[in-house]
């Protein structure tokens, strides 16, 4: 037996929560007592086939797993460089990768007696996902949501209201996500003894970056297989978009070890990365820091204080990242560049023309690097691309954007 | 001095079977030379210790008074080193009242630990309360702390267990502040009566004096607190006080003074 093989093996966090220096517990002592317990209750459910075979059972018949890989013919053709297939994970129910986790964390929270929910949302697809299982599962669920993005998501608003979701406008600060998991927390604090508070992204204090990574995997485990079905052998590389980055470690964790498979990230640049506070790139624009109960790179000014950042996509709109990506990136295991709105505003009517698949205005920001890649990986190469969501809730957005009435021939 | 100078106000205040009124408010609200006056203006009033914010933008444990306080802050441009300036100006003019700084974890790692450390000894601050940073991630704060004799405050809750108050109060110096209630600062009430047991406790575990705060808002329970524990803090409501100065276009010096007299005169009449 090679030992060196194993103690090799990526094992990530530690017993404290840290991904090498980023991660750990950065909360005020109220929420001490809980966020351990509920370390704990992880750490229990974690290793108990009931639990996963029931998260799995979920997955199969509520969610619609296993979502399919699909081979990009018309996108392929158009970069010229390597295969490109989709991972569609907006064909979930819900229509995004966040339902992975909600159906996950709903099944702790029930373990655990919980009886209340919140949740934060930027875009509305974790809100969305709260909203349903909670439906579901006949638990009252409290989203909070920055006003703007209240605005500019008015659709998720909507779906949340009909499944007996409350959602809560966040006037402070910007109204966009950073703002709205602050008022979570605020309620967190105020109502410890019933709720349960379900964090949308892998970021945030031990043990949500680790249990989200670990409910979003299941993308990246399928992808294995189903690559070795089409292809025989592995991917080159992979690539989704990075907010807090719960798609893209979803999709990254199983590839971690495989040295030859390229990791790559793609950061809302917005404006542009030289235009102060006008982008959403925590790693290409920012630096370490604690925010949100971990230590992570972030959006923030010369003494500290966080800045709001910006992207058209409100779902990458957050100053922060999971300190997994963190960590990757310091390690240079994964590799992160960014786009633009305007280059993701392309890649989204490119992908709707060319695939008859309109993507998340978040996905399209790994859409718009995927031609770079291609064309880096070359003919005969084999490239997947995790699209994280579906667009039709950023139809307004886009056409907004675009200088377009919606519906006019 | 530091530590000694919180470790002194305390024995003063058995001495003379008071409890400590301890007052709260964020630095550069609305501005900094009103945040002199108010400091300043606080001791004559009677507060025996202060507690004085630095803004972050993102405060969690707050509730809307202390986080548009520091937003006020950080729109007229408070910066780290105008908070230090504020407390050496303060320090300059009063020896003895123990001077603590309350925030959050980030502007302090962006300062880096040991010039953080510095900068409070040089400033005089004696002691430094951390809302976002439990013990498991103080070692190496507490590690340039110490070693520039300022205390960390530890923050002590009703969700706190026996297990979790030992961890507590490893290394923590100075006074415990015990949170009376689950939730952000200025919206819940503190009920004295349901936690004198609590206090109590803290007491014999911790070894030191515990001042009690996050739900004083009248005289009254100002009062009631004084009794059961050895200070009450009050924050919120001097800094709603403000607040309203600056609603009504009234002196911010004035009015926050006015509420802090009442708030000591309750606090030092409690035990009579």
């Amino acid at each position: 037996m090679d030992d060196a093989i194993l103690t090799n093996r990526y094992n990530m966090p530690d017993a404290k929560g840290r991904f090498g220096e980023f991660g750990g517990l950065y909360v005020p002592e109220t929420l001490m007592p809980l966020v351990l317990e509920l370390g704990e209750a992880w750490a229990q459910a974690k290793q108990d086939e009931a639990f996963w075979a029931e998260y799995h059972h979920l997955l199969k018949y509520f969610v619609g797993r296993p979502s399919p890989l699909y081979l990009a013919e018309r996108l392929t053709e158009y970069f010229g460089g390597a295969k490109i297939y989709f991972k569609r994970e907006e064909l979930n129910h819900t229509g995004a990768h966040k339902i992975n986790n909600c159906i996950g964390q709903i099944l702790l929270a029930r373990r655990m007696g919980r009886t209340r929910i919140i949740a934060e949302t930027g875009a509305g697809q974790h809100g969305v996902a709260s909203a349903t299982v909670c439906a579901k599962f006949d638990l009252p669920c409290t989203v909070y949501m920055g006003a703007l993005d209240v605005e500019r998501q008015k659709p998720n608003v909507f779906r949340m209201q009909l499944m007996g979701t409350k959602v809560h406008p966040v006037t402070n600060g910007n109204g966009t996500l950073k703002d709205a998991m602050n008022e979570a927390l605020r309620d967190w604090v105020t109502n410890v003894h019933d709720t349960y508070y379900m964090i949308g992204t892998a970021a945030g204090m031990h043990p949500y970056p680790e249990m989200v990574r670990d409910f979003q995997t299941i993308i990246g485990k399928e992808t294995r297989q189903q690559i070795l079905e089409a292809e025989g052998r592995l991917p080159d590389a992979v690539i989704a978009c990075v907010g807090g980055g719960s798609n893209a470690i979803g999709m990254f964790h199983p590839f971690i070890d495989d040295e030859s498979v390229k990791i790559v990230g793609v950061e809302a640049a917005g404006h542009g990365l030289d235009v102060y506070n006008g982008h959403a790139a925590s790693l290409n624009g920012g630096r370490p820091g604690v925010l949100h109960g971990n230590r992570t790179y972030l959006l923030q000014d010369e003494d500290g204080q966080i800045l709001e950042g910006h992207s058209i996509s409100a779902g990458l709109d957050y100053p922060g990242i999971g300190p997994e990506h963190a960590h990757l990136f310091d390690t240079g295991r994964a590799r992160y560049v960014y786009a633009t709105d305007e280059e993701a505003l392309e890649a989204f009517q490119l992908t709707s023309r060319l695939e008859g698949i309109i993507p998340a205005l978040e996905s399209s920001h790994a859409i718009a690097r995927l031609g770079d890649l291609a064309k880096e990986v070359g003919k005969g190469g084999v490239v997947v691309l995790n699209l994280s969501g579906r667009g039709d809730k950023d139809i307004f957005t886009v056409a907004k954007a675009l200088g377009q009435q919606m519906g006019n021939l | 001095m530091s530590v000694a100078r919180i470790d002194a106000r305390f024995a003063q205040l058995k001495a003379e079977n008071r409890a400590a009124f301890v007052s709260y408010i964020m630095a550069g609200d609305p501005d900094l030379d009103t945040s002199f006056d108010v400091l300043k203006g606080l001791v004559e009033a009677g507060a025996d210790i202060i507690e004085l914010g630095f803004p972050f933008s993102d405060p969690m444990a707050e509730g809307p008074i202390i986080q548009l306080a520091a937003e006020r802050s950080l729109k007229n441009g408070t910066k780290m080193a105008d908070v230090f300036a504020l407390a050496s100006r303060f320090r300059e003019s009063d020896a003895e009242t123990p001077l603590i700084l309350m925030g959050y974890m980030n502007p302090v790692e962006n300062m880096g630990y040991p010039a953080f450390a510095e900068a409070c000894a040089k400033a005089g601050v004696d002691g430094v309360i951390i809302v976002d940073c439990p013990p498991e991630e103080a070692e190496r704060l507490i590690d340039a702390l110490d070693a520039a004799d300022v205390a960390l405050i530890r923050l002590i809750t009703p969700t706190s267990d026996d297990n979790r108050l030992k961890t507590l109060v490893k290394r923590t110096k100075g006074f415990v502040y015990y949170v009376s209630v689950a939730g952000v600062t200025g919206v819940k009430e503190v009920n004295a009566e349901g936690i004198r047991e609590a206090v109590a406790h803290v007491r014999e575990v911790a070894n030191l004096p515990v001042v009690v705060g996050f739900g004083i808002k009248t005289p009254e329970r100002a009062a009631e607190v004084a009794r059961i524990a050895d200070g009450s803090v009050v924050g919120s409501v001097l800094v709603d006080a403000i607040a309203k100065s600056l609603l009504e276009n009234s002196p911010s010096s004035t009015k926050v003074l006015e509420t802090a007299s009442l708030l000591a005169q309750a606090v030092r009449n409690a035990r009579n």
